[in-house]
Parts: C-alpha cells; structure tokens; sequence
C-alpha cells in the first residue's frame, strides 16, 4: 500500500492548461492521487461526502478522471461548491467528450495537492477555464478507448465510434468497462493533444441539454457538509477578540479572570502570527462552542491600536478624491490613444460627473470557521470552505513554520461564498490556535458580528468620468478615473498586470471601465487607495470592480446622451460599432461590440423600452455590460422598470429583464439560476446593502441593521440567452452589474432626479427630489 | 440535564439552560443540518419545529423546549419526501444550500397553517429567510407546487 504523503506545491499561478495529460494504465493501487480518498475529497452526491468508490483497476487517461472496470468515470473538480452546480457543468463537459452515459459519471471536490495546480474559484471563471482543459482531457479518453478496441479487433480506429459507453466497429461493440479491464496504455505528446478532433457543437449530447445538478438532493435534507459541520474526534472551540483595527493593532494585557467560572472554559490564547495575517489577535477556547462565546464575553482585552483607528468612510472617499486630482499617481490601461488631454482641451463641450459607492458587505449566510489540527503523519490538516486555496496554503505555512506540501486543506461545501472566501485569512488563526494547543484539534467560529467586523469588504469608491463633443456634437474622448482599496493589490500584487505607464493595476478595480465603446481617444486610470488598503482588507465580492465601474459607465452614458439629445438607447448603439479594439477575437470575444449591441437591442424590445403608458413616476431604464473583463466578456443588457414613491423616496422594482449572450450556455438552468441570484444580488446592492466605515471599522454587522433583498422586495424577472455555439464564458456575476446603472436611469425617466451613489436609499432620492424643486 | 424529543427520540442533553437549541442540536445532538446564519433570529437558517411550530432555535434556549418535541430537517421525513422537499428538487431551489434547511422548515409550517397560499402569504412568511444567493423566485414557486402536491394528495385519500 501506498503512504499517505503531500507532494510539494507548484508555482500558485502556474498555468491549468499546460498539464501534461499523461495516459497510462495504473498498475492496481498504485497511481497518482490520494490513498486516503475519503479523507481527502468531497462528493457532494453522497450524505457523508465520502467520494465514489472505484472498482478494480482504474484507468486515469488525464489527472482530471478515471475510469474503472465497471465503466464508471469519477471526474476531479479542483472547484469550490458554493451553488454554482460547478462540479456538474464541468463533469457534463467531460463525459460529452468521452461519450459516456451521465449515470455513470460521479464527481470529487479534491483536496490541495500540488498536483492540481492553481485552486481558485472565482472571477466567474470555473467554466470558461474548463472548457478547453476538459474537453481535451474526454477526448484524449476517448481516442485512447476506440484505438485499444480497434486494436483488439484489428482494425483501424478511423473505422470505430463511440457513444454511451462503448466502442463499435467492424459490426462488434465493447464497453469501456471491459477495455479498462484488460488493460491499456497510451501517451499523448502536447502536439497531440491539441490535434485531437473534438466534436462539433451538433454532436453535443449532454452540454446544453437539461440536467439537475449533481449536489442538489444533500441540500434539501440537511445532509451536505459545510465547513461549520466539520467533525474531527476530541476537537475543542475557539471564539476570537477582535483587535480595534484590522491591521497594527497590539496586545496589551489579557484579564480573563472573570471567565474562570464559565463552564467549559478551557484557555485563552494570543497569537503569535509570523504570517501577518491576524495581528493582535486572541482566541478563546472552550470545550464546546457555547463555552467559548460565553468566556469571551468576560474577557478583557487590552490593544495598542493600529494608526487608522479613527479613519471614517469619508475620510477614504475625501482621499479617493485628491488622488483622482493628483492627475500624477495611478495606472493608465491600454485602451489604444490614451492623450486625452489635447482633445479635452480642443472640444467644443465637455461634460463630466461623479459617481460614488458605499462600502459593501459579502454577508454570506455562513460566517467564516475553520476547523485545524496536525494529523498522525505530521501534516496539518485545514477543514474549511475556500475559494482560493493556492493564495492562502503559503500563509498557513508561514504562520505554521512549516514547509510547503506540509498543510493541507480539505473541502467542503460552501455556505455562500461570493468572494468572500477567496480571502482564507479566517483560516490562519484556526491554525495558529491549534498549534498553540500542542496540534490539538480546534475549530474556530466567527459568530455573525465578528465575520461581519473580520470581512473583507467592497471597498468604496470615487469615480470621474469625462466627456469631450466636438462642434457636431459627436463623442471625441472620454475619461475614467477609479480610486478604490485594491484587493489584489493587497493580497497578490504579482497577480496585478501593468498599465501602459508601467504602474501596475489590480483588473478587479477597474474591469469594465475599459468599455467596448467606441469614443476616439480614452484613458482609463486606475488608483489604488492606500488609505483604504491601510485601513481594512479591500475584498473581491461577487462581480468585483464591475460591480461599480458600470455604474458609473452606464449610468454616464445615459446622462451624456441626455446632454447631447439624443435616446441613451440609440446613443449607445451609435458607439457599439465592433471596429478597430472593440471588433473582438477568437476564442473569447468573436464579433465584440456587435454582440453588445444586439443585447442591448434584445432587451429593449422584451421591456418594451421607451413606452410611456407606465403611468405618472414610473419608468424603465436601461443598461448594458461585458461582464466581468474584456478578456472574457459575457455580453449582458438589462431593463428595470421602477415605480418611485415621490413622497417617501421609495424605489419599487417592478419588473427585471436581462437577455445574456454567454457563448454556448452548458448547463441550461444551471445557467438560468445563477443569472436569476445576479441580478437580484444587483439589486440587493442597488437599493438595500450598503454600510460605512466607522473608525476603521464596518459600521453595520448584523441583519438589525444590514438589510439584503428579502423574498417581498423580489420583482418579476425575464432572462434570456441568446443562442450561441461560441466558447462559454462565465455566469457567476455578469447579471449584477447591469442592474444598479438601470436603476438608476429609470429613476431619472420616471421623475427626472440623477443618483450618483450606491446604494440608492429613500432617504438620498427624497434629497435629489428636493433639490429639483 | 435537559430532556426533549427529536424527531421522535428521546434525547437528554447536559448544557446550560441558557444554551440557545441551535447549539445544543448542532454540537451536543450532532444533527448539523440546522444551520447558524446571524444568531439573532432575523436570518432562519436556524429554523426547526417545536411542537409543530417554527422556531428560531437560535434564541431558544435550551431551558424553554424542555419536554417538548423537536423536528429538524433531519427528521421531517423518513425518506426525505416530504412535498416540500419533494418541490425543492423539482424546480432545483438550492444553490449553495446553506439556507435551505430553514427555508424548507418554514415552508413546510407554512402549508400546514395556509394550505393554499397566495403569492403575498408565502412572501409575508418567507421573507423573514434570507437567502443570500437569492433563491427567493424558486422558493415562492416551490412553496407553490408543493401546496398543489398536498392538494392533489388529499384529493386522492
């Protein structure tokens, strides 16, 4: 038998598709991959989450699957679970490839090992990424089946198929299961791999057709396993105090002699962190979790606070807004002729405006835990929900004091994740606890206050936008200005790519505002708020940087085209040209613009955009959007028609239409119900969420006063796809960002007041509605 | 010691009084499929039935279900086919499913108090579960088809 035993971890960024895909036939027990599976893995099909267990001999053509003597597939998903079904879309793209029958593909959430390369799962990637890599891996399975067959026949491969499990040829058939059983092998060099012919789009049998995800069923009876569920014998508890300041802050003095009653107290720690993750932090263990809770509550703590112990939201956005007039500091995005000021100043008209967002929470349902412990081989064990498990095993290794391949993270299902956990520095003090007691089992639980006060939040943003017109009145520069905290720029700034002034820029702070319309010269400046970055931990949350860079694009657009006249709707068409940058390319971006404003025009025919039988303060209002990044652009429209309350500021909703062109959609309702949570996320952030810093902390940290969209503030909502066989891009967010700008442009049809900052409460439309009269 | 049933067993648990049902089901009872969201009762992860009736086991304590009897989404139905969960699958509600436990529980009190409910009941009641990835069009539709189900059902008997 095989040892258990970690290999060392790659290169974080080192490229998915460049595995090699070796294809070999594993002697019995002996191959890659993990002894230990059910300790390891996580299927998400079976209530104890234990994977599926292989039979006889398995053949793994690629790392991505095996095959066994019965003719099952179990396919690796190097994805987190957190209600994309992302396991079911990827093993659906695989099996079409290998042809084989979905009932007998199961699929793994796997562990960290080194062998997987990368683990991220975000940015709405999962897909997209998958594509290439999965088809690839089925159809190096499947030539390497239908040429053992036809060697067994002795005939040639080009005279054999296969389809549903089997191999036919020369009036014969075999299954998978039987090949595999009596053994086969075959290497594909890289060259042959991309020359395998994969099928067409018309031979598609399981992509695009409809399916019901694999990890639904656990998650109606309480049997999936989330990070908070995690069980280890003889595990204690622990509750943190959190330090007055995400960063800076010192201990002092710990007094917990008022604790010493609490039944099933057991002691209270100071990290020492050589990560940096978790400065000044203290945690408090207890036999159970009530124990701790009810010991930290009479715990007193005394900090050194860090330097920005008094900082406010506007102090950050004050900042934001001398960094954008410091014409100097930031980076300019290559978005073709970017001397703006000549024209500017040569232009018959400017026009220019302000935008504005608040600070915004992640507030998944699940606050974040980890649960650690060294296990019997010496090797630390995480358990815990995580979305970016390559960005924080180096810092658990840090604060361990051990090498790489030393930790290892095991998966679970997530209880939302929406960025959130990208950020695994929840998972640092769970190690660091758990070290302290000797490699003691210790599962660490943020209660909803602390995850709330320990979240990495959207930061807020300022932003400028300027127009130049010439003497006719057309469009001849624009400018955007970005100041924000930079999430990337804090935790991986070697993830950050350069502008075309060298500076470096985080793309999850500025996607979006390098727009695909066509507006002569354009400069795009990103600026990283250090105040902000100093002040809390900027997080990636569900749609990132355009999640508020289109806000203020699109809200932009509509005012400009009311400036020069003309309907925002034909404005923006006038400028969707699909020329020069914005033509588009293979893979990802065939047809550009031209794909943007068809859309556009779709959802302006489905909401019947423009009537005006609404009645009296009702309006619909447009927007439209590429997503997440010109590199993977998921075009989107959408319309929202509103009703608002001139009397109390009210925005009512009535109505949601969004029309989606995502390429080939690969797991139709899959698709469907991750565009049905953007949109209403889009608009939870819009009108209901929102919070503020209050002396270098989040102001609102529970649901008294954090109000997210509730099922009563739901409105109808319409979404289509358009029918497409280019390459699939991603779903996760595209369908947030159009929905603050729409609202926002309806506002203003339907009475005429412009919001120019997120998120838009009664209290700030009654203001622009006294400020017009 | 504090006695209780759930889901039909007897069960004793040694916790203090005050120790909220949520915590004595997930860590004493083991039974983890009643879930911890914002320990305040305004977010219904949490929700079990006491005596039939939802409740946020989040701030129960433990001293007030003495005697009484418990059902979580572990015990709703033997073979987990109970209409709402049956509903739940069929128009594929769950996306990350954290939520759902409760979610499931407040639907299933809900039919049993308006077995016919309209739009605004089933938003008056389900409102009070938030679900952060916004599952909120497929809840109101399932809670539907789960009420037609039953009506079915009792038309069948």
């Amino acid at each position: 038998m095989i040892e258990y035993k970690l290999r060392q971890r790659g290169d974080a960024t080192s490229d998915l598709t460049r595995r090699g895909f070796l294809v070999s036939m594993a002697a019995a027990g002996a191959t890659f991959g993990f002894p230990l599976t059910s300790r390891a893995a996580m299927n998400p099909v079976a209530a104890d989450g234990v994977p599926v267990d292989m039979t006889g001999r398995t053949f793994e053509p690629t790392v991505w699957y095996s095959i066994d003597t019965e003719g099952q597939v179990n396919v690796n998903i190097i994805r987190a679970e957190m209600g994309q079904h992302v396991g079911t879309s990827i093993a659906r793209i695989l099996a079409d490839e290998l042809e084989v029958a979905w009932d007998d593909v199961h699929i793994t959430h796997v562990d960290t090992d080194e062998k997987w390369g990368l683990m991220v799962t975000g940015g709405s990637w999962s897909v997209w990424q998958s594509w290439p890599v999965y088809r690839q891996a089925g159809a190096a399975g499947r030539t390497a089946l239908i040429e053992a067959a036809a060697k067994k026949w002795g005939i040639a491969a080009s005279d054999c198929s296969a389809r549903n499990g089997q191999v036919t040829g020369g009036g014969k058939t075999v299954s998978y299961a039987e090949l595999v059983s009596a053994g086969l092998s075959r290497s594909f060099t890289e060259a042959e791999l991309k020359a395998l012919t994969l099928k067409p789009h018309s031979e598609l049998r399981l992509v695009g057709k409809d399916v019901t995800a694999l990890d639904i069923a656990t998650k109606t009876n309480g049997r999936a396993i989330y990070g908070l569920d995690a069980k280890i014998d003889g595990m204690v508890y622990g509750v943190p105090l959190l330090p007055p300041t995400r960063l800076g802050s010192s201990v002092l003095s710990i007094d917990d002699s008022d604790a010493k009653d609490v039944s099933g107290y057991l002691r209270t720690l100071q990290l020492e962190d050589p990560s940096g993750t978790v400065p000044g932090w203290v945690v408090v263990v207890g036999k159970n979790l009530m124990a701790a809770k009810k010991a930290s509550q009479k715990i007193k703590v005394e900090w050194q606070a860090g330097e920005t112990a008094n900082v406010s939201e506007a102090d950050i956005q004050n900042h934001a807004r001398e960094l954008i007039a410091e014409g100097r500091v930031g980076s300019i995005l290559d978005t073709g002729v970017t001397d703006t000021g000549p024209v500017f100043e040569s232009a018959a008209d400017t026009f220019e405006a302000e935008y504005t967002t608040a600070t915004v929470l992640h507030f998944q349902l699940e606050p974040v835990n980890a649960t650690a412990f060294q296990n019997a081989e010496g090797v630390w064990e995480i358990h815990t929900g995580n979305q970016w498990q390559s960005l924080i095993l180096p810092s658990l290794e840090k604060a361990l004091g051990v090498e790489a391949g030393q930790v290892v993270m095991r998966t679970y299902m997530l209880g939302g994740g929406f960025g959130r956990r990208l950020n695994g520095d929840y998972s640092v003090p769970a190690a660091l606890a758990s070290k302290a007691l000797g490699g003691k089992p210790l599962k660490l639980v943020l209660f909803r206050e602390d995850d709330a006060k320990f979240d990495s939040p959207r930061s807020p943003s300022v932003q400028r936008l300027a127009m130049a017109f010439d003497a006719q009145q057309q469009v001849v520069a624009m400018e955007h200005h970005a100041a924000a905290g930079w999430p990337t720029g804090v935790m991986f700034p070697a993830f950050m790519p350069a502008g075309k002034n060298g500076e470096p820029y985080d793309p999850f702070a500025i996607d979006g505002a390098d727009h695909w319309y066509s507006v002569g010269a354009q400069k795009v400046r990103a600026i990283s708020n250090d105040l902000a970055n100093r002040t809390f931990r900027p997080g990636w949350l569900r749609s990132v940087g355009p999640g508020w860079t289109y806000f203020a694009v699109e809200s932009f657009m509509d005012e400009a085209a009311h400036k020069v006249g003309v309907d925002p709707l034909k404005f923006r068409l006038d400028h969707l040209l699909a020329e020069g940058r914005n033509a588009g390319s293979a893979p990802n971006s065939v047809g550009g613009a031209a794909r943007q404003a068809n859309v556009l025009k779709r959802v302006a025919e489905l909401s019947s955009y423009g009537r005006t039988d609404l009645g009296k303060d009702s309006a619909i209002g447009i927007a439209t959007t590429f997503g997440q990044s010109r590199s993977m652009p998921t075009w989107v429209a959408g319309a929202v028609q509103v009703h608002v309350d001139t009397a109390t500021g009210q925005v009512d909703v009535q109505k949601l239409w969004l029309v989606v062109d995502c390429g080939t959609v690969v797991d139709p309702d899959g698709a469907l119900a991750q565009c049905e949570g953007a949109v209403l996320w889009g608009l939870s952030m819009a009108l209901f969420e929102g919070t503020e810093i209050e002396n270098s902390n989040v102001r609102d940290r529970n649901l008294n006063t954090y109000t997210p969209l509730r099922m009563i503030d739901t409105p109808d909502i319409e979404i289509e796809f358009v029918d497409s066989t280019e390459a699939p891009v991603g779903l996760g967010e595209p369908g947030t960002t159009v929905v603050a700008p729409a609202i926002a442009n309806a506002i203003f049809n339907a009475v005429g007041v412009r919001l120019r900052h997120l998120p838009m409460t009664p209290d700030t439309v009654l203001q622009a509605l006294q400020a017009r009269e | 010691m504090i006695k209780l049933k759930i889901n039909g067993r007897d069960v004793s648990v040694d916790a203090d009084a005050d120790t909220p049902l949520l915590w004595a089901i997930r860590d004493d009872i083991g039974l983890t499929g009643t879930k911890f969201g914002c320990g305040i009762g305004m977010c219904g992860a949490c929700t079990v039935h006491v005596g039939g009736r939802a409740t946020r086991s989040c701030i129960t304590p433990l001293s007030a279900v003495a005697g009484t009897s418990v059902t979580t989404i572990e015990g709703l139905d033997e073979t987990d086919s109970h209409p709402v969960q049956k509903a739940w699958r069929e128009l594929r509600v769950p996306q990350c499913g954290y939520c759902q436990p409760g979610q499931i529980m407040q639907a299933a009190a809900l039919l049993k108090d308006i077995p016919n409910p309209s739009d605004d009941d089933i938003d008056a009641v389900m409102t009070g579960n938030l679900c952060r990835c916004m599952t909120y069009i497929r809840i109101r539709n399932a809670v539907h088809r789960a009420a037609s189900a039953n009506r079915e059902t009792s038309s069948n008997d």
